[in-house]
């Protein structure tokens, strides 16, 4: 079957040497979560929707990851802009060492956040005297939620605001704006594709937590047992429960990631361009 | 009167420039890295020098025996940066409008629209009101910048590079046009360039910086012919 | 500089890796065999001490452990995972197994008794199990392990001796499930919990940090520890040998030393 013309790929070997490596990961990365979807009926999937532990999950990790997202996105958004600009050797390590709670295991980071804010701990064990106790905690919950995410959405931030020419900051000082107004009408404008998928991303992973807040936390129904918890527990005694949790896992990252990008795709098209984006290539351009 | 006398480090150029501008746009030229743009941004007061003393005609911008130092906002100079850095996810109208949106201007809705749309009309931009910034060619680019620069009435105007980013058969067409328009202007103006023909036609005064000091002044006329570095005669030579 | 800070980089991503593989090397002049067995967290110590001794009488056999709660081994194996030897913390785990036709030659090797452990020099306030209500944060395993199993019904009894007071008041302390025993004994020792409940020989194994609480003996209930063979063992002949080990004096000696009891019932104690 001999394909159209405007088809035809120039050059075989170029084409197939890009396409083969892109297909194996694409499906290695997509067939388990076909399996794990396609792997049960739909019948099985209600009934293990029906586990008690479902409801209670559900509503901790959403609480619990909105408010870590707020606090991230809060408490990052600063600091993203403050490492987006010249910085001194403070605010250089600082940087290296934000990215830290990427590379450590899960599970560590518990152990860490046990040993700064645990009844003995370093700064826990002041907060136990005036009796604040956090490990075991919803507020745990979030902690080690904002432990582990808030670096992916830093660096989003500190991407995003270098990219944004320097003289477009300095024309609109001289304009008569102050640095706030400057910072709300130009910088988070134009930066605002970069933060969103950053939150995205930092969204994603505070979900997935598992090793450091079942670690610094516990595992509560209610209370600190986040769906990744309740898979883990369901998985040993109810299969099928196990398998309706991870797919209702997948589906809320999924939908939270499509409606973020679709966010972000809004307000790519108003930026004007200051970042390149896909809409801007010609279409059908061989490559 | 723009008056000014600054004196600073910027990284291992040593800065200390004495310089006014009355009537008629002072070009400043000099070779690369010897300091132009800095000099903009510390009148500006994106950069603070470390002694000095900035003023125009009463007021005094910076001072640092007394210790006045008014901010980048509070100083109402117009700018024009090398690529016109207009706003790229505002229109042409938003763009110019900006600076006339900030309180210290106190202007109401009415006035704002009119200001702008007598300014678009001067430079002959008006048609490109709605038009996104990424689809202006160059000469309109460096209007909308200008228009921008002027609508908050400045009391002085400091260009980067005018016409550097334009095409040749651009560059004289705008030059032309800002020539015009700057001799028509009762504004101080800075105009920073490396190109002799801009001097020749945009420019009374030249200045001449060379490694962070002046080591030239005058009209185009006098330096060219009495040029008293290197730097000067070759760039007299090309213009 | 720079190419220190490289080095230093790329040494520190090394450094798990080229630990990792060097349990597995085999012997030097053996034959290369791994022994895979798959043991409740509370048989970590005894286990690794009972693998000197195999591998004195086994030259050039490499023991390859996997603790973890017992309800996740069993996962595991259902799952189809590699291993000649299962010995779990209960019966339950085990019989589930056994339902699937994954394993065989069962027999009970171990007993081991549950105990209420405090932080050691927490102020004492926690003497009896019925002083379980002062501890302000309770830490149990979940009830799918097989110590969370015991815990539920030493509270079910605790609960009928002592009265609905007793039980309100524990069950709002219990601030999570932890998902094998040794997260219970870690969460004690470090003083994040007030009271848990974990076998006598973690006790044992830990040393200082935490003390014993015996439960009443009419209230407790004995952990029976059993070990199969797993049919798919790709070594049954050592699999079998390591389970007469265990069940020999000298394994039974060794897990008397880690603080288990015998595996043969001793007629005062009644299994429920």
């Amino acid at each position: 079957m001999k394909l159209p013309f405007a088809n035809r790929p120039r050059n075989l070997g170029w084409y197939i040497g890009t396409r083969l490596p892109a297909a194996l990961l694409l499906a290695f990365i997509l067939i388990p979560i076909a399996a794990l979807i396609f792997g049960i009926s739909v019948s099985g999937f209600f009934a293990g929707l029906r586990h008690p532990l479902v409801g209670p999950a559900l509503q901790l990790s959403l609480s619990t990851t909105l408010t870590s997202l707020t606090i991230i996105v809060l408490l990052g958004t600063p600091l993203g802009w403050l490492l987006s600009r010249p910085k001194g050797r403070f605010l250089h390590w600082a940087e290296l060492a934000i990215q830290l709670p990427v590379v450590l295991p899960p599970a560590v980071a518990g152990v860490a956040l046990l040993f700064a804010f645990g009844r003995r701990g370093l700064i826990g064990a002041w907060l136990d005297r005036i009796g604040i106790q956090i490990p075991f905690s919803t507020a745990a919950v979030v902690m080690a939620e904002v432990f582990v995410a808030a670096p992916f959405y830093i660096q989003g931030a500190v991407a995003a605001f270098e990219r944004i020419d320097r003289n477009l900051i300095r024309v609109a000082r001289t304009l008569g704006a102050s640095p706030v107004r400057v910072f709300f009408r130009i910088s988070l404008p134009l930066s605002a594709p970069g933060l969103v998928s950053g939150a995205a991303l930092s969204w994603a992973r505070a979900l997935g937590e598992f090793g450091a807040t079942l670690m610094f936390a516990g595992n509560l129904t209610g209370r600190t047992q986040t769906l990744p918890l309740a898979i883990y527990t369901a998985m040993e005694s109810d299969l099928r429960a196990a398998q309706s949790l991870s797919i209702v896992l997948v589906s809320v990252a999924f939908a939270l990631l499509w409606a973020v990008r679709g966010g972000a795709a809004q307000l790519l098209a108003r930026d004007g361009g200051a970042m390149r984006d896909r809409a801007e290539l010609p279409p059908a351009e061989r490559a | 009167m723009f008056r000014f006398q600054v004196e600073t480090t910027v990284g291992d150029l040593e800065l200390g420039v004495e310089l006014s501008v009355s009537e008629g746009p002072l070009i400043l030229a000099g070779p690369n890295g010897s300091g132009k743009t800095s000099l903009l941004l510390l009148l500006l007061g994106l950069m603070r020098p470390e002694r000095g003393h900035i003023a125009i005609g009463e007021q005094v911008l910076f001072d640092s025996s007394s210790g006045i130092d008014l901010s980048p906002e509070e100083r109402s100079l117009g700018y024009v940066p090398q690529e016109y850095a207009l706003f790229p996810h505002l229109n042409v109208f938003e763009n110019v409008a900006f600076g006339l949106r900030s309180p210290a201007t106190r202007l109401g809705r009415t006035e704002r629209v009119r200001r702008v749309e007598s300014l678009l009309g001067e430079m002959e931009i008006g048609p490109l009101a709605r038009r996104l910034p990424r689809l202006l060619s160059g000469g309109e680019k460096q209007r909308v910048a200008l228009a921008r620069a002027l609508a908050p009435r400045p009391r002085a105007l400091l260009l980067d590079e005018p016409l550097a980013a334009l095409d040749v058969g651009a560059r004289r067409q705008v030059r032309a046009f800002l020539a015009t328009y700057l001799a028509g202007l009762q504004l101080p103006a800075i105009v920073v360039t490396h190109d002799a023909a801009d001097a020749v036609a945009l420019g009374r005064q030249v200045a001449i910086l060379e490694r962070g000091q002046v080591v030239q002044r005058g009209t185009y006329a006098q330096i060219q012919a009495q040029p008293r570095t290197p730097f000067v005669a070759e760039f007299v030579s090309a213009g | 500089m720079s190419r220190f800070r490289t080095a230093l980089c790329i040494a520190s991503l090394l450094g798990p890796v080229g630990a990792a593989p060097a349990q597995s090397q085999p012997a030097a002049g053996g034959e290369g065999r791994e022994l895979i067995v798959f043991a409740a967290a509370s048989l970590r110590e005894a286990f690794e001490k009972m693998s000197a001794t195999f591998k004195r009488e086994h030259p050039g056999v490499q023991v390859t452990f996997n603790f973890a709660g017992s309800q996740e081994l069993r996962v595991q194996i259902e799952s189809g995972a590699a291993v000649d030897v299962f010995a779990s913390a209960d019966r339950r785990n085990l019989n589930a197994l056994k339902a699937g036709r994954l394993v065989e030659a069962e027999r009970i090797f171990a007993r081991n008794e549950p105990v209420l452990a405090v932080p050691s020099g927490g102020g004492g306030a926690i003497n009896s199990l019925e002083d379980l209500p002062k501890a302000k944060r309770i830490v149990v395993a979940a009830p799918e392990v097989p110590i969370g199993g015991y815990t539920a019904k030493i509270l079910e009894r605790a609960y009928r001796q002592y009265g609905d007071q007793f039980r309100k008041q524990v069950e709002g302390r219990i601030a999570s499930h932890e998902l094998n025993v040794r997260q219970v004994l870690a969460k004690v020792r470090l003083g994040e919990a007030d009271a848990g409940f974990v076998y006598r020989s973690d006790v044992a194994s830990v040393g200082t940090g935490v003390r014993a609480i015996r439960i009443p003996e009419e209230l407790n209930v004995t952990a029976e520890y059993p070990v199969a063979r797993v049919r798919a063992a790709k070594h049954s002949k050592l699999a079998a040998a390591w389970i007469d080990l265990m069940t020999s004096p000298e394994g039974q000696l060794i897990l008397g030393q880690s603080g288990f009891l015998s595996g043969r019932p001793s007629a005062a104690r009644q299994t429920p």
